[in-house]
């Protein structure tokens, strides 16, 4: 893996790694929304990304973008990666939808692959990982943990991923103690670590004495650790920020899935699907529960081993924010309706953007 | 309540205040060096890498602010005795420094940071509400303050000041007189790296004591909107720098209590909005800005020879 190119102008940073002329037989390109360096989302992916390397060897050669803007830019960046001979090009934010389904209609020979979207086409595929399953768990710890009863929870944008992750933890939290609170600060940004360390601070001086995020960076953690505070790694174990802090984390390991995808393409069965899996398959791991009374980290591990065994954490009865009902009670809601989740459950102590 | 908001405006607001003061040095000499972003990074990277290996904030402050003058050494040695083009030198400047502190820096992502022990004064330091506020802080923002004071002071008390203003309004006039030019503008350049390099030091050793890449995350470049938001004044930069801070933190705060309900996209916006709008009102006084704006703003100087 040589790196020969590093540039950046100003928030638009580009690495383009691997060699021109090369033997390999597939070329897998990945965008990023994040530096690799973030120890958070665009890490794991990376690190997904190494795991391919390490898989085929010669056969298969991988390129990267990081810190790729989404919006217009991401369409100039997937572009340049179909025109250079890329065979599978994995874009791994949210807010590549729009221009992966653009790119992909030009290039109709190469595979696409958007995380978290949910539109597809013959050459995109989408996947996702069920990390609800871990929001529940936290949330059921939080609500055993918490002195005061209430928890901060670090936003970055209202989309259905990150609306069904507070809404996992709040039922998660309920299932404990049915009076539990959160209060939601909406950052704007994936990733800001001061702005991030701002919010969680903002949160900690109001009450709450357990912080989670759907922010990419270590800070809302190094925060809880200051403060005395408690809170869970995001996308990567980040224990060695929060000795004291951190209960668990919710570990993004996409390794198995970019590998099973390349080999397809290798294979030449590659099609295009919907691929969300969960704790089960594994795309989803805890980190070891730390921190915790012996009850507390029985009760995550045999939540963790239920919904191993099938059990949807949006399992009704649930009541929406504005008193109507979700799920009844004994219903689990379909795929759809939690990949496509707009609205907060009861509980929850804020308005839902639009 | 009102202290813990406080609290944390004051680190919101540390990092722009210095950046954006070592900026208004520069600019007053009739620099435009917008790579302001770039030495705050390199300074952040290169603070927190040597703090982290020997032990000592007080070394990774002084190699972050090193680290900072090298850069824009580099910058100053391009546009003044180069005469290459500042805006694009600046923007090369920035690229620089985000790419070469990633590479820099990858050893040491996911590793814990130190902190920079914070003041404590027994007695002072406990007094309630005075105390956390004045007198817990860590070296940097005190130094900060100073460092506004020093400037503003130099700028028009003193004899260094008002050549350096004279080199920024009128170079051919400076010159004329027998003031070295590129030397005053040199030292000004060098003092705004310092500046940003201690700036980002701030950011890895006191506000996150972490590193990850990109982590000033476009702060250097707020700071630079507020070198023009303070129309060069350098007592306008802390009020600027306090007014941003305050309205980003501020937006956090309101969110968190359960009590107000605006829509979160508009307090994030509110910053700008509130910059706009100040721009709108000083510029609305043409005389008064004309006054302070470096006449010679962005023009290189090619002494005869």
């Amino acid at each position: 893996m040589k790196s020969l190119l590093k540039a950046t102008v100003a928030a638009f940073a580009i690495v383009a790694a691997g060699s021109a002329a090369s033997a390999a037989d597939v070329k897998a390109c990945f965008i990023y929304v994040g530096p690799i360096g973030d120890f958070g989302w665009s890490y794991q992916h990376d690190q997904g990304r190494l795991a391919v390397e390490e898989q085929f060897g010669d056969k298969v050669e991988t390129a990267y973008l990081e810190s790729v803007p989404e919006g217009p830019d991401a369409e100039r960046a997937i572009e340049r990666f179909a025109r250079e001979g890329c065979n599978i090009i994995f874009t791994t934010s949210f807010g590549y939808m729009n221009q992966t389904l653009k790119v992909a209609k030009k290039f109709p020979d190469v595979k696409f692959e958007h995380a978290t979207g949910y539109k597809t086409a013959d050459n995109v595929a989408t996947y996702n990982s069920k990390f609800h399953q871990g929001r529940y768990i936290i949330g059921q710890i939080a609500a055993k943990q918490s002195k005061t009863g209430v928890a901060g929870y670090i936003a970055s944008f209202p989309i259905p991923e990150v609306v069904a992750g507070i809404n996992a933890f709040l039922l998660g939290a309920q299932s404990v103690n049915p009076d539990f609170k959160l209060k939601v600060v909406w950052v704007n940004t994936w990733f800001d670590p001061g702005k991030e360390a701002d919010a969680a601070k903002a949160l900690v001086d109001q009450g709450a004495d357990i912080i989670t995020q759907h922010t990419d960076s270590t800070a809302p953690l190094q925060v809880a650790q200051e403060r005395g505070a408690h809170g869970f790694g995001q996308a990567s174990d980040m224990i060695n920020f929060a000795k004291d802090a951190q209960y668990t984390a919710i570990i993004d390991d996409w390794a198995p899935y970019y590998i099973e995808r390349v080999q397809e393409v290798l294979d030449g069965t590659w099609k295009s699907e919907s691929t969300w899996d969960g704790l089960a398959e594994g795309h989803v791991v805890m980190a070891p529960y730390t921190n915790l009374p012996e009850d507390v980290a029985e009760m995550a591990e045999a939540t963790e081993a239920k919904i191993k065994g099938g059990w949807e954490p949006f399992t009704g009865p649930i009541t929406k924010q504005d008193g109507s009902v979700a799920a009844e009670d004994g219903v689990a809601l379909d795929d759809g309706a939690i990949l496509g989740m707009n609205w907060y459950v009861q509980g929850v102590d804020d308005k839902l953007p639009q | 309540m009102f202290e813990a908001v406080l609290l944390t405006v004051i680190t919101a607001a540390t990092p722009l205040l210095i950046a954006a003061v070592g900026e208004l040095v520069v600019e007053r000499s009739g620099v435009l060096n917008l790579g302001v972003e770039g030495m705050m990074i390199m300074g952040a990277v290169v603070g927190f890498a040597v703090a982290n290996q020997t032990g000592s904030g007080t070394l990774g402050v002084v190699a972050a602010v090193a680290a900072g003058m090298a850069m824009s050494a580099l910058f100053g040695f391009l546009v003044l005795f180069l005469v290459a083009n500042q805006v694009a030198t600046g923007l090369a400047l920035t690229i620089l420094g985000i790419g070469f502190s990633g590479l820099i820096g990858e050893a040491f992502i996911g590793v814990p940071g130190l902190r920079i022990p914070s003041l404590y004064i027994p007695g002072l330091s406990d007094i309630p509400f005075i105390g956390p506020v004045f007198f817990q802080q860590d070296a940097i923002v005190y130094l900060g303050f100073a460092l506004v004071a020093a400037v503003a002071y130099t700028l028009f008390r003193t004899r260094l000041g008002l050549v350096l203003r004279a080199v920024g309004d009128n170079h051919t006039s400076a010159h004329a007189l027998g003031y070295s030019v590129l030397k005053v503008r040199f030292l000004a350049v060098l003092f705004g790296g310092a500046c940003a390099g201690l700036a980002g030091a701030y950011m890895s050793l006191a506000y996150t004591p972490q590193w990850v890449e990109n982590m000033t995350a476009g702060r250097g470049w707020i700071a630079l909107a507020l070198v023009v938001f303070s129309s060069w004044l350098p007592l306008r930069v802390v009020a600027g720098a306090y007014l941003f801070g305050a309205v980003s933190v501020l937006n956090l705060h309101a969110q968190a209590h359960e009590m107000v309900n605006i829509p979160s996209q508009l307090l994030s916006s509110l910053p700008y909005l509130a910059t706009i709008l100040v721009l709108v009102l000083i510029s609305a006084n043409r005389r008064l800005t004309l006054v302070n704006t470096p006449a010679c703003l962005g023009k290189p100087f090619v002494p005869d020879r």
